[in-house]
């Protein structure tokens, strides 16, 4: 296989096996690229992408433009707090807006669970999405899943815990789908109010003891709470979380085991992980950032070879 | 039963005409062609101290690396640098074929800035594949010379004005035929084919 089954990068659950492999051995060749004396390409120097954030990014949107100027796309960059949207536009004339001024690609990132396929289906240009609510960010969950191949040479068989906030996470729900997809074991670990009732219809183990599923476990993915999306308090305090799902040096040494932590940033220090596990040599979390730039450079490229000329 | 052999045959006849294969080098031809090219690269390039031949994904590696082991066994001449280019990302007709890319990986070890660049490849044809190239091999540094060694030269039919320096055989083929050009590596023997579509 040498071109993707779909037309946009929605979520993973609209991607095959196929697709992510191919996603990966693209990433392989651009992650060579990019650490280049030169890391720039000329293959999208015809291409214009939108980068249309309403919501808060540091790494996802530099990372995406990066990305984009590695493979010499045009970028314009948008940001809801800076725009039209504040007067009262809505999201469809906002893109069309955009549109006219002869962009091919969109990629978004929106507080609304399902704005991607929203927008998808009223507007015509590629899409990518860059995290709709708490649906999905499957660009994370690729360079996730990604990273744990560079560092066992493979996912299948691997078991991953995703440790915390799943409720409120799109990064939860978007790497449980490539990692069963990849044929990994997945477990959710974190207190009961904040794991979801449906995640037991997809298949993984959930477990509410940390040190536990750490045992269990290949790769930890610790998630930070979300507090800007809950309505109301989902455990008693921050101290008493930290206390029984923080990872500390101390848990980590008691399990008997190496275990690799990743991270999807921001990370909380001091909350869901200490600043002495973030920075040892079992974290992986500034690899994760670096294949952030390849994988968004493989998806992006894989999409533009589908724009007819 | 007669009907069956006359639809057969004519079948047969049918396809051999839609797809004839001429032997233009076999095994023997193919290495004389090799040991000249080798000796007019150390005519050039003497002991290769400056020299990087840069075999082309995902073909012109083959003939790269059968040149260095030739320079090595046949001519005494160690340490023959070599690297591996591939132009995916710097090709002209992206979006613009129907054929998807495909990437190879890309082995330049080798420092090549300052240095005497030889682009190795099996079949020179549009020359579009030597002008991605030449974009190509910047990332890594400016070379100071680059030149371009041809096992097969499909002349009148180049989109752009290249030409090589090296040239093992030249061929005039028409568009609809195609230079297929096998290796003992990956087919068991050298050889060089061209087929009518």
């Amino acid at each position: 296989m040498s071109t993707l089954s779909v037309d946009h990068l929605l979520g993973i659950k609209y991607l095959k096996a196929e697709d992510i492999q191919l996603i990966f051995e693209t990433a392989d060749h651009f992650k060579e690229i990019i650490n280049r004396p030169i890391k720039k390409v000329p293959s999208l120097r015809d291409i214009t992408i939108a980068n249309l954030f309403f919501e808060n990014s540091t790494r996802t949107k530099l990372s995406f433009e990066i990305a984009q100027k590695r493979l010499s796309a045009d970028v314009i960059n948008f940001s809801a707090s800076q725009s039209s949207v504040k007067k009262g536009e809505t999201l469809i004339d906002t893109v069309n807006n955009i549109l006219s001024m002869k962009v091919d690609m969109v990629v978004m990132r929106h507080p609304k669970p399902g704005a991607a396929a929203f927008l998808q289906q009223h507007v015509d240009a590629r899409i990518i999405n860059a995290g709709d609510g708490a649906h999905e960010h499957p660009t994370q969950a690729l360079l996730d899943t990604y990273s744990i191949r560079e560092k066992f040479g493979t996912v299948k068989g691997k078991n991953v815990v995703i440790v915390g906030d799943i409720l409120h996470s799109r990064v939860a729900l978007s790497n449980i789908f490539a990692l069963q997809l990849l044929g990994a074991q997945v477990m959710v670990c974190g207190p009961k109010s904040l794991i979801p009732k449906y995640i037991y219809e997809l298949g993984v183990i959930v477990e509410t003891d940390l040190k536990k599923a750490l045992q269990w476990c290949d790769v930890a993915n610790m998630l930070r709470v979300q507090n800007e999306r809950m309505e109301v308090s989902y455990f008693p305090s921050v101290r008493e979380y930290t206390q029984q799902y923080g990872l500390t040096k101390e848990l980590l040494d008691s399990i008997g085991k190496e275990i690799v932590i990743m991270h999807p940033g921001p990370i909380n220090r001091g909350v869901e992980i200490t600043s002495e596990v973030a920075d040892s040599k079992q974290a992986i979390i500034l690899d994760q950032v670096e294949n952030g730039v390849a994988i968004r450079m493989a998806v992006t490229y894989l999409l533009a070879s589908k724009i007819e000329s | 039963m007669l009907i069956l052999i006359f639809s057969i045959t004519f079948a047969l006849e049918y396809v051999e005409n839609i797809m004839s294969q001429k032997v233009l080098l076999n095994q023997k031809e193919v290495n004389i062609i090799l040991h000249r090219l080798a000796c007019q690269l150390i005519e050039k390039h003497t002991d290769f101290s400056n020299t990087i031949l840069v075999g082309l994904q995902p073909r012109g590696k083959f003939l790269a690396n059968r040149l260095k082991a030739l320079l090595q066994s046949d001519y005494n001449i160690a340490n023959v640098q070599i690297g591996c280019l591939d132009i995916t990302f710097y090709r002209d007709d992206f979006r613009r074929s129907n054929k998807v890319l495909q990437a190879s990986t890309n082995e330049m070890d080798c420092v090549v800035e300052g240095r005497n660049v030889v682009f190795v490849d099996d079949v020179l044809y549009t020359g579009r594949s030597i002008r991605a190239a030449l974009t190509a091999i910047q990332a890594y540094g400016r070379p100071s010379s680059i030149e371009l060694l041809i096992l097969i030269d499909r002349r009148f039919s180049r989109h752009l004005p290249i030409q090589p320096d090296f040239r093992g055989r030249q061929v005039d083929a028409i568009d609809n035929e195609k230079v297929i050009v096998n290796w003992k590596e990956t087919h068991g023997e050298d050889n060089v084919y061209l087929i009518k579509q």
